[in-house]
């Protein structure tokens, strides 16, 4: 990886009237990595991944996006994006399949669903309504829109909250599977683990501002050599570790 | 990365598709759209025929076998009641359920007939028509005597009337011919309004609309897919009702197909301002619960005022100014207009005026009440 920027953030701030949610952002995500953007509730992480998706103005700064400028060119921006909300539902009414149907229409593609859904391991879903489906499943379907239009990056805004620790893990998977295929992930999480593990770097984010990006493992590595010590002494496994292994592997969302 | 060109049109299509395959699903929209006017439809298609029955109470004793009680039995307005006790009958008709209690005594030969009638506050204009047909009825006995006393004494009595009645022919304007457009423009009322209320807040509320955004899909595509899908949703319903009532009920279609065609028409225009309220109540309601109550406030005096039911002409003047406000009640006068006379597009452009000026208010509201986050 030649650590060609594919998103550069310069200076950006967001105002909401009074209140400064972002205050002067700068980073810059590379091509073909898993980019995590971490910080407590109210960081600006949202704010900051909805400017760069084009869905909310920004105050000032720059955004480029692909080699696009937010300006005036959010259209093209929106044809090589892909956008998983926090929270979002979809159209009511309509299974799986109907739902690709229409969001090939809406990024003007021709993707058949048994190809979406095949991606994310959910051919036998076809004909489920989104609001049956498992968290996991939900998760899953949410990444197979965002995946509709090819796009050169994806957004993720906290998808494994709520997931058990199998989904969690069968979504790590299907995540490093998108970037390994040459796409760009974009991810936000409330778990350290799972940014330590799934991230190539992550950025902190606090107060609307950065306080400091880098890879997972430097960041570590950092705060050990200042002499960082843990209360209680790290065994080779974690709790996590003796779940998946006494429950096994594989998926439960029947 | 698609290298095509990307295309609006595809992209609102895509919505419309989407939109009306959740419509078709959705229970609420069926049943306020079809089972509704329908079910009105059957109603009062049914009670309509004669308009008016008077339930005449029979008093114990009565005589069954007196000409007059045979005429009343006959008389298709008239509902006689014989099988309640005389204490439930006194009650009844004092709470005005029944409107008169008609006692005859046995005719006794050159005695004038003993006729005991109870009348009732409580009825309002009823008992005027028993009145009236017993008046007729004892005109008709007297006739037949004073016919009697001519024969025998000869003394020619003359008519006090010389009555000639003609009956014109003409086209049979039926309650169903009144009831089927009304019920058809409040479905177009309720489906505009409430439909593009719930689906707009709820598609803004899920987040669904900001999904949207993400992708390459402009505004208008969006407003306009869901308004393409909700005007096909209509005028198939619409459809549905005008063939069963027409082929059910005996609904008069003038000049057939090209009077089915401009009432579509009338039906589109009409949808079209009704989803301009739909529009702007998206916009003020917080929540889905806060709908209903806002809808009402738009729906219900139209249901009321606007003709629905009975005519217009029917209420005291004041009533009828603000009747003559309302789109609704223009829609259903154009509406009974094409259907039953047989008119135009163009020979109810008055009507089409006002709901045009209705239309333009009401998307200058939309436009700034309008919210898409």
């Amino acid at each position: 990886m030649a650590n060609q920027p594919i998103i550069t953030v310069k200076n950006l701030v967001k105002n909401y009237g009074d209140f400064e949610a972002v205050k002067g952002l700068s980073f810059e995500v590379y091509e073909g990595e898993i980019f995590g953007l971490l910080g407590p509730n109210g960081a600006g992480k949202t704010t900051t991944l909805e400017i760069i998706e084009t869905l909310r103005e920004k105050t000032s700064g720059e955004v480029i996006v692909d080699g696009f400028n937010i300006d005036n060119n959010a259209d093209e921006i929106k044809k090589r994006i892909g956008v998983q909300l926090q929270a979002a539902g979809y159209y009511p009414n309509l299974n799986l399949s109907e739902l690709i149907v229409l969001f090939s229409g809406l990024y003007g593609v021709n993707k058949t669903p048994t190809e979406m859904l095949e991606k994310v391991a959910l051919t036998d879903k076809g004909k489920a309504k989104f609001k049956d489906l498992s968290g996991g499943q939900k998760q899953r379907f949410s990444i197979a829109t965002t995946l509709i239009n090819n796009p050169r990056i994806i957004f993720l805004d906290e998808p494994t909250t709520g997931l058990d620790p199998q989904a969690r893990r069968n979504l790590w998977d299907l995540i490093r599977e998108i970037r390994d295929h040459g796409t760009t992930v974009v991810i936000t999480t409330h778990y350290m683990d799972e940014a330590e593990v799934l991230c190539d770097r992550v950025a902190f984010v606090d107060g609307g501002h950065i306080i400091g990006i880098d890879t997972p493992d430097h960041f570590i590595d950092e705060l050990v050599a200042k002499g960082f010590e843990r209360k209680k002494q790290v065994k080779a496994a974690n709790l996590e570790d003796v779940f998946i292994n006494l429950t096994g592997k594989e998926w439960r969302e029947a | 990365m698609n290298s095509t060109k990307y295309s609006n049109t595809r992209a609102t299509l895509a919505i419309a598709r989407a939109s009306f395959r959740s419509i078709l699903r959705s229970p609420s929209a069926v049943v306020f759209s079809l089972a509704f006017p329908l079910i009105f439809i059957v109603v009062f298609a049914n009670i309509g025929g004669g308009g008016m029955s008077v339930d005449v109470g029979v008093a114990k004793g009565c005589d069954t076998l007196n000409p007059i009680y045979k005429v009343l039995a006959q008389n298709k307005i008239i509902k006689l009641i014989k099988d309640e006790t005389p204490d439930e009958m006194q009650k009844n008709l004092a709470k005005g359920t029944i409107d008169a209690i008609i006692d005859l005594k046995p005719m006794v030969p050159m005695k004038p007939m003993q006729v005991n009638v109870q009348y009732s506050h409580a009825s309002g204009d009823k008992g005027g028509v028993l009145k009236s047909v017993l008046n007729n009825i004892f005109y008709r006995i007297q006739s037949e005597q004073f016919k009697r006393i001519q024969q025998i004494s000869g003394i020619p009595i003359p008519n006090a009337v010389d009555l000639k009645e003609t009956v014109v022919t003409g086209r049979e304007y039926k309650y169903i011919d009144f009831i089927l457009p009304g019920q058809l423009g409040f479905s177009l009322l309720s489906s505009g309004v409430f439909g593009t209320a719930f689906v707009f807040l709820s598609l803004r509320i899920t987040l669904v609309i900001k999904r949207f955004f993400a992708t390459p899909v402009k505004r208008s595509s969006i407003v306009l897919g869901e308004a393409i899908a909700r005007v096909v949703f209509a005028l198939l319903g619409a459809l549905f009702i005008i063939v069963i009532g027409h082929f059910v009920f005996g609904f008069t279609l003038i000049h057939g197909v090209v009077t089915v065609l401009n009432m579509l028409v009338l039906c589109t225009i009409g949808l079209i301002i009704f989803m301009g309220f739909g529009f702007t109540i998206s916009g003020l309601a917080k929540n889905e619960s806060s709908i209903p109550p806002i809808s009402n406030i738009v729906t219900m005096p139209q249901f009321l005022l606007s003709g629905t039911f009975f005519s217009v002409s029917a209420f005291p003047v004041w009533l009828q100014h603000i009747s003559r406000v309302l789109p609704l009640t223009h829609l259903n006068d154009a509406m009974r207009k094409v259907a039953f006379e047989g008119a135009g597009l163009g020979d109810v452009t008055h009507q089409l005026f006002i709901l045009l000026l209705w239309g333009i208010g009401v998307y200058a509201v939309a436009v700034k009440t309008f919210k898409w986050e």
